[in-house]
């Protein structure tokens, strides 16, 4: 039964009042308020979040007006076409509401980032991208309609023939175009609920490059995971996922049951996600993580979601969290910018945790989407004292090369290195600008890196 | 079981309907907004995978006047009406009802008089087949208390109201339950700090829905405040005037 599946994580419910985190660990003093109706809680707020799991400051208010809105309890379908798949609902509906509601019945969200506790109106603010970005863009593609409460306190219905200005600017736009109230989107069909693919061991970076073209042809959904702890010739090595939706002959006639979750119960010691730590255990995934080149029915869950069955997971990375960087590497700079980086952050003496390469198909309609045609690599650091060094050379790499960082992830970029990979940006506030003329809607990111006034 | 819902469409109300669409029983939704009545009603159908929501009708806990047509509205929609759940209310803490008599005036008429008045309407479409009626109250009619003083007289009114009618119509085949949550993380109470053994509203309407099922005439939700407010009704006035709860 479907109304018998946990509830969605709610990391903002379980904070302490009056103050609002990134899911890195970034917090301000802020009030949050939430009400199920989001046209009438948005009026006068700067800024709305969802499930908090932009990892940065994107979801965190301006310092000069500290309050947010959280959109999760406005969470209903309003309309679902089992024709066409047209789903239409209101911005705080969560991905593990769709997922869970959905999947027995034939029908997977078109585009999944990697945790299933983010909001409608989070995945479109973000534009996100997932394991099939190669063959199905980022979601912003799949979506047809959005209302939006601008600035200015107009509700605006926009799409690609309505508003496409500010269409196209809220795809990707990390919610400063105005509050995101209703998004109608195009649910993907699928043959069945499982998963078939196979998982390669990968022997270093330049192999994982190829690797991973090499799969995009005959699997939509490839991803890469780099033990990025090794050094010299190892650098880069890794494991292979690549899949695809079984079809009906080839499923298990049972449905995928949810899988048990383990949450991470307190804040842990920062030698956890240490160095010593880290090698090892990214050592013994290496070698020990089983692979099957022969096509294998796998559980949807740890398929799309690995970490989502350790909740708060963030609480790992210790009192002092962590941040992601992820940068797309455009396929202009050519195969050895991805070796280039690695020897970097080799360099730097960075420890990064997790290490995710993934490789992305053509840039979306979205005015400041992220994804473009290349690589995107995504290092999860623990925050150490050298965190902002790190990020300043990494993010000079990135400009060098013509790359640009996800937003979403984002707490440590400076404004000069964000305004050099972004020559979209005046474009884009100009959008804002049009229907936010007293620029009310802002975000401590969009100050830090968009010259927003506080 | 068809069923009648007052509040649907926030709050607890919302996950009950939930529950109850995700085992297709058919439904009516009453509410105060046609607009949001609509909204919850494409949810309910979109989430069952088939229409469940028979009507909407517009009923507001503060016009008596509604109450008559909303229920005959939704019998004639339902042909018989099971079961009646009532989970709106009106929730102000103790210092904004002191500081507003209106609003305060307000509060003690929808949680009390009103919504009993809505329960007497309701009784005889229940009563003619067995069926069940099921009321939100709140811990806080159990024990007056320092930061519930109004709220909570407002609900051990209510729950006295539903005793009473267990005990006089049982045999008569009409089921009464009280659900008496504890603090519960909605809309309604937004803003205020949660205390320890808070609620979500998915849980709380599983724990109401079980009781209409079983028929259990009190249930308390989540379960830790069942003994919560065993010690707090025993608790000597001495400890009472002391402590902040």
């Amino acid at each position: 039964m479907a109304g018998a599946a946990p509830r969605v994580s709610d990391s903002a419910a379980r904070q302490t009042p009056g103050v609002v985190s990134g899911w890195g660990g970034i917090s301000v003093r802020a009030v949050e308020r939430r009400d199920e109706n989001l046209a009438r809680l948005t009026r006068d707020v700067p800024l709305t979040r969802g499930l908090g799991r932009a990892y940065g400051d994107s979801a965190l208010p301006p310092p000069a007006e500290p309050v947010v809105a959280n959109s999760v309890l406005a969470d209903r379908i309003l309309a679902f076409d089992d024709t066409t798949g047209v789903l239409r609902a209101e911005a705080g509906l969560s991905l593990d509401d769709l997922y869970r509601l959905f999947l027995p019945r034939g029908w997977f969200t078109p585009v999944s980032p990697g945790t299933r506790f983010v909001t409608l109106g989070g995945m479109v603010a973000a534009d996100v991208h997932g394991k099939n970005h190669h063959v199905a863009g980022s979601i912003g593609r799949h979506v047809r309609r959005l209302t939006v409460q601008t600035g200015s306190g107009a509700i605006v219905t926009c799409s690609r023939d309505e508003e496409p200005d500010l269409f196209r600017a809220t795809i990707g736009g990390m919610g400063l175009t105005g509050h995101i109230l209703d998004v109608e989107l195009t649910l993907a069909r699928i043959p069945s609920p499982w998963i078939i693919g196979v998982r390669r061991r990968i022997g270093d970076i330049g192999e994982f490059v190829d690797a991973l073209k090499a799969h995009a042809s005959a699997w939509p959904f490839t991803m890469g995971w780099i033990d990025c702890l090794s050094r010299g010739r190892h650098m880069g090595r890794g494991l292979l996922m690549a899949g695809r939706w079984a079809t009906a002959d080839e499923a298990p006639r049972r449905r995928p049951r949810p899988l048990p979750q383990i949450t991470v119960p307190f804040t842990c010691p920062e030698w956890v996600m240490g160095h010593t730590v880290g090698r090892v255990a990214n050592a013994c995934i290496y070698r020990f993580a089983p692979t099957f080149s022969r096509p294998t029915i796998l559980h949807p869950e740890p398929f799309f979601y690995p970490l989502d069955l350790l909740r708060e997971w963030n609480r790992l990375y210790g009192r002092r969290g962590f941040t992601q960087h992820q940068c797309v590497l455009p396929e202009s700079a050519g195969p050895s910018a991805v070796r280039d980086l690695m020897d970097l952050l080799t360099r730097q003496d960075a420890a990064s945790f997790l290490c995710v390469i993934k490789d992305c198909g053509d840039e979306g309609e979205g005015l400041m989407s992220f994804p473009r045609r290349g690589v995107s690599i995504a290092l999860d650091m623990p925050i150490r004292d050298n965190t902002r060094q790190v990020v300043d050379a990494l993010n000079e790499f990135v400009v060098s090369v013509g790359g640009r960082v996800y937003l979403a992830k984002d707490a440590y970029t400076r404004a000069e290195h964000f305004r050099a990979m972004e020559p979209r940006l005046d474009t884009f506030q100009a959008v804002r600008r049009r229907w936010d003329p007293h620029g009310r809607i802002r975000s401590a990111q969009s100050v830090r890196l968009f010259g927003d006034p506080e | 079981m068809t069923v009648v819902l007052l509040g649907a469409t926030k709050g607890v109300g919302r996950a009950v309907a939930r529950e109850l669409a995700a085992r297709r029983n058919r439904l009516v939704l009453l509410g105060r907004h046609p607009d949001d009545l609509a909204r919850s009603a494409a949810d309910l159908d979109a989430r069952a995978g088939q229409p469940v929501v028979a009507g909407t009708a517009v009923c507001d806990l503060a016009r008596p006047e509604t109450f008559g047509p909303a229920l005959e509205a939704a019998a004639a929609a339902l042909g018989q009406i099971d079961t009646v759940i009532v989970t709106a209310g009106e929730f102000g803490t103790q210092d904004a009802l002191e500081a507003d008599l209106e609003r305060c005036r307000s509060m003690l008429t929808v949680n009390f008089a009103h919504t009993v008045l809505f329960c007497e309407q309701a009784r005889p479409y229940l009563m003619a087949n067995g069926g069940t009626l099921c009321v939100v109250s709140s811990v806080a009619g159990d024990r007056g208390r320092k930061p519930v003083v109004l709220y909570g007289a407002s609900k051990a009114g209510l729950s006295a109201y539903l005793e009473g009618l267990d005990h006089r119509y049982r045999h008569a085949g009409l089921k009464v339950v009280s659900v008496k949550p504890g603090f519960v993380k909605t809309s309604m109470t937004a803003g205020l700090p949660p205390p320890p053994f808070a609620g979500e509203p998915g849980p709380v309407a599983r724990d109401l829905v079980r009781a209409i099922d079983k028929g259990t005439p009190v249930v308390y939700t989540p379960w830790p405040w069942k003994f919560v407010m065993h010690v707090i009704r025993r608790l000597p006035r001495a400890v009472m005037r002391r402590v902040r709860f």
